[in-house]
């Protein structure tokens, strides 16, 4: 499930959304969607990183189970009836995503990420117009120590895409997760400021992958940060080949 | 150890125990120790010694009786008579008491009922040992029958055998989910790998529950027992025993009883002569309730951050550095040895349909009698609160119980006679959990209840998915809003809709079964929000209609 890397060449059917579709045995149901042009939400799954099931944006129900399933964590197999839009489902991720908005500090007017910003896309693509929850309105900083990069916490949703990106791709493992539930934060090394790490490459992988206003280029103004994240699967593609 | 060393070992030490008249046993698990039962137990060595009685009476630390509540406690011999509340100013007289079998009249008002409901009605299976044999000297142990059913295994049985017998026996997972352990051996003695292992769920961290902890201390054989048979059944050769940093007794009486039993050969290579080697290691965890959940406390063992994956692929396939492996809980492996020394149609023949064998719970709050209960599954709550448990305090009425910790539900007066078992407390909205029991009166508000619960589980998320994350602080500050009377009718309907939303979308058990808590009681209990609510209104109704000049304000809310 980690891009195709456990598919095999024998092929299964499957229906997603009253569409019936043939794809490798081996994929999840959110790459299998993929491939056919239907875009299941998601936040933290990236192609080219490793699993993490943590936005939960992916759920979807698939018949015979009363349960709802993380479709980036659910392997298809033969015959499996998927529905990835339903009024429950939308609902689950309208709350999803207001949870994201109300626990930190998400002004888009002043972000350097505005227009091009993952957690703002899903907002606009979900119909989330107001929050109906409580804000939270913590008081986090930011770490501006970096000569090229900024960590800003109250942009942060938690994806651990820059963890992974940093240990799995980078191989520095300088980024991770401290503390635990809702005070929960992404370190370097240990619990420094990111100048001081003696791991980084400085190599900006973390930034292009991050999906909001949290790791930015600094200098940028508001609305010029873009990303870049497709260079990952060749990345991945290419070491694959040359291993 | 050779096969036959067994049976002359413990006929030896049956001997030794045999040849001293009394036998003092003093409980010295961690309950009883907070009341320094150890000085109790030093007050008697040296009364022992100053009176000269060392060669008839043996005074030993032995494993809870159960009545924590009145502990310390002491009992006299194989049972009788037993005292509770002992202090070391009683001890002298114990002594003087100790020919006579109903004990030193002069202290009646410290003897124990053992006829009561509370010790009649249990049912001892994991803990028949407990408060018997001494747990830090593995020869008490195997006078006591230790080690016999993995003998037996060894010698008599196949693995495919042994796993039948599990099998048959209709054992249930004690964790808290109830998975039938014999298919879960089986899983993972059918999943190949060069290697596997078998790993004790000694994390125990729910509020208020301390069986696991009480099994550990009070008879760590039982658990190393129970592991060896499970290792030999499922093909694995290395164990690990979780247990929290939290409990140094129970870590302290296990090394000791790995080392124990290591230089009896117990553990090791080539045990009993046959060709199966088994090692058990222990590792500690730091308290995380998150790190009892099975993919966490692999990452943990591992030495990664105790945090929940995805599943499949389950342990059982892919567990401990990829390997298969085995994870059960500690009263589930304490339950091994005597199935298989009794047999499984024994097991079966006590309990329901769907739910076989014994519980232990852990029974606190508003009943006479707290402490460790272990009960055929099938009893009636009623009976459980009102026979073993002594009823609620006089002059107060029942109002909940709460079984399961912040994972389960509050059960209301209603559903008092429903018996208990894994489906039916399932059908009322709670779960059987590891086996914490509350009891509530009628001065317990269960907004107060529910939000205690809730601050746990938003304080133990681990945070790596949303609902959980922002979820339970989200319902941990409405009930907190509504307890302190900001609240509106409107957000019953906005509390019901997170609840529902956190329960179906997290990872994990921990968030799937957070909102169980506040759903049972807006469910039983609905009455409890209302009235805060209305009193919420009706003061700021006041409030506001008193004289301005006074300097009265509105409450405002604040968020913090
Ligand atoms: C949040 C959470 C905490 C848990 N804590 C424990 C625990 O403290 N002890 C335990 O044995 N199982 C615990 N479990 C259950 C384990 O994941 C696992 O199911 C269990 O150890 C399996 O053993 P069993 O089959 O013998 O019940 C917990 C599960 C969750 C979701
Ligand atoms: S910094 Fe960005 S990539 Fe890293 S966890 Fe936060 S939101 Fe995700
Ligand atoms: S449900 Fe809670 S504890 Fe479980 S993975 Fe999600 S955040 Fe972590």
């Amino acid at each position: 499930m980690n891009g195709g890397k456990h598919a095999t060449a024998e092929s299964i059917t499957l229906t997603i959304d009253q569409n019936a579709i043939s794809c490798r045995n081996g994929l999840s149901v959110l790459e299998a969607a993929r491939e056919h042009g239907i875009d299941i939400p998601t936040l933290c799954w990236l192609e080219g990183l490793t699993l993490w099931g943590g936005c939960r944006l992916c759920m979807v129900e698939i018949e015979g189970s009363p349960r709802l399933f993380a479709a980036c964590a659910t392997q298809c197999t033969e015959g499996m009836v998927i529905h990835t839009q339903s009024p429950r489902l939308h609902r689950y991720r309208r709350t999803i995503v207001e949870m994201l908005l109300a626990e930190r500090n998400h002004v888009c007017s002043v972000c350097v990420s505005n227009g091009h910003c993952e957690l703002q896309a899903m907002a606009q693509r979900l119909g989330v117009d107001h929050v109906h929850l409580p804000y939270r309105f913590p008081r986090l900083s930011v770490d501006n120590s970096h000569d090229f990069f900024r960590l800003d916490h109250n942009r942060c949703i938690l994806c651990t895409r820059c963890v992974r990106v940093c240990a799995e791709i980078e191989g520095a493992h300088t980024k991770d997760v401290k503390g635990r539930g809702i005070q929960a934060a992404i370190i370097h090394d240990l619990d420094q400021p990111w100048v001081e790490s003696q791991t980084c490459t400085s190599c900006g992988k973390c930034v292009n992958v991050c999906p909001t206003g949290a790791l930015t280029h600094r200098g940028t103004a508001i609305g010029e940060m873009i990303k870049k994240h497709e260079f990952l699967p060749y990345l991945k593609l290419m070491r694959e080949v040359h291993q | 150890m050779k096969p036959e060393d067994l049976a002359s070992l413990a006929d030896k030490q049956r001997a030794i125990n045999a040849a001293c008249k009394h036998r003092i046993g003093v409980c010295t698990e961690s309950g009883c120790v907070s009341s320094q039962s150890d000085q109790i137990a030093a007050k008697f060595n040296e009364l022992v010694k100053s009176r000269g009685l060392q060669k008839d009476v043996r005074v030993v630390g032995v494993g809870c009786m159960g009545l924590c509540g009145n502990g310390p406690m002491v009992k006299i011999d194989d049972g009788a008579p037993m005292y509770q509340n002992v202090t070391p100013e009683h001890c002298a007289a114990i002594l003087d008491g100790l020919d006579s079998p109903l004990g030193n009249p002069q202290l009646r008002h410290l003897l124990c009922d053992l006829n009561q409901p509370f010790f009649r009605r249990q049912k001892l299976v994991v803990r028949s040992n407990s408060g018997l044999i001494d747990p830090e000297d593995i020869n008490d142990c195997i006078a006591h029958g230790a080690y016999e059913s993995l003998l037996k295994v060894l010698t008599e049985l196949s693995p495919t055998d042994v796993i039948n017998q599990i099998t048959l026996s209709g054992l249930r997972g004690r964790g808290g989910a109830g998975f039938p352990t014999g298919l879960k051996w089986s899983t993972v003695a059918k999943a190949g790998g060069p290697s596997k292992f078998v790993i004790c769920n000694g994390d125990e961290g729910d509020p208020g529950a301390f069986m696991d902890r009480s099994v550990m201390e009070g008879d760590p054989h039982r658990v190393i027992e129970g592991m060896a048979i499970a290792a030999y059944a499922v093909g694995a050769d290395h164990g690990v025993i979780y247990v929290r940093a939290e409990y140094p007794l129970a870590v302290k009486r296990l090394t000791r009883a790995i080392n124990q039993a290591m230089r009896h050969e117990l553990l090791g290579n080539s045990l009993f002569g046959t060709r199966f080697n088994f090692n058990i290691e222990i590792r500690l965890g730091a308290g995380a309730f998150v790190c009892g959940e099975e993919t966490a406390l692999i990452a943990s063992v591992e030495g990664n951050r105790g945090v929940p994956r995805p599943r499949p692929p389950y342990p059982a396939n892919s567990g401990l550095y990829g390997c298969p492996t085995l994870i059960n809980n500690v009263e589930t492996y304490a339950t091994i040895a005597p199935i298989i020394r009794e047999g499984a149609a024994w097991f079966a023949a006590i309990g329901t349909a769907k739910s076989k064998g014994t519980k232990i719970f852990a029974l606190t709050g508003a009943v006479q009698n707290t402490g460790l209960i272990e009960v055929p599954m099938g009893i009636s709550l009623r009976d459980i609160v009102f026979d073993l448990g002594g009823g609620v305090p006089a002059g107060r009425t029942f109002k909940a119980i709460q079984t399961g910790g912040p994972s389960g539900g509050c059960i209301c007066g209603q559903n008092l006679d429903i018996p208990l078992d894994y489906e039916s407390l399932a059908a009322i909205g709670s779960i059987m959990g590891s086996g914490g029991m509350i009891v509530m009166d009628d001065t317990s508000n269960m907004v107060d209840v529910a939000r205690f619960f809730m601050e746990f589980c938003m304080s133990e998320s681990c945070g790596k998915c949303v609902p959980c994350r922002v979820g339970t602080w989200q319902i941990h500050h409405l009930l907190d809003r509504i307890y302190k009377g900001h609240g509106a009718p409107e957000d019953l309907v906005l509390l019901k809709e997170l609840c529902e939303m956190v329960k179906a979308t997290s990872l994990c058990g921990l968030g799937q079964s957070a909102p169980n808590p506040v759903l049972s009681t807006l469910r039983n209990f609905e009455s409890d929000y209302l009235a805060l609510i209305e009193k919420g209104r009706a003061d700021r109704e006041a409030a506001l209609s008193g004289p301005h000049d006074s300097g009265t304000t509105v409450p405002l809310e604040v968020i913090s």
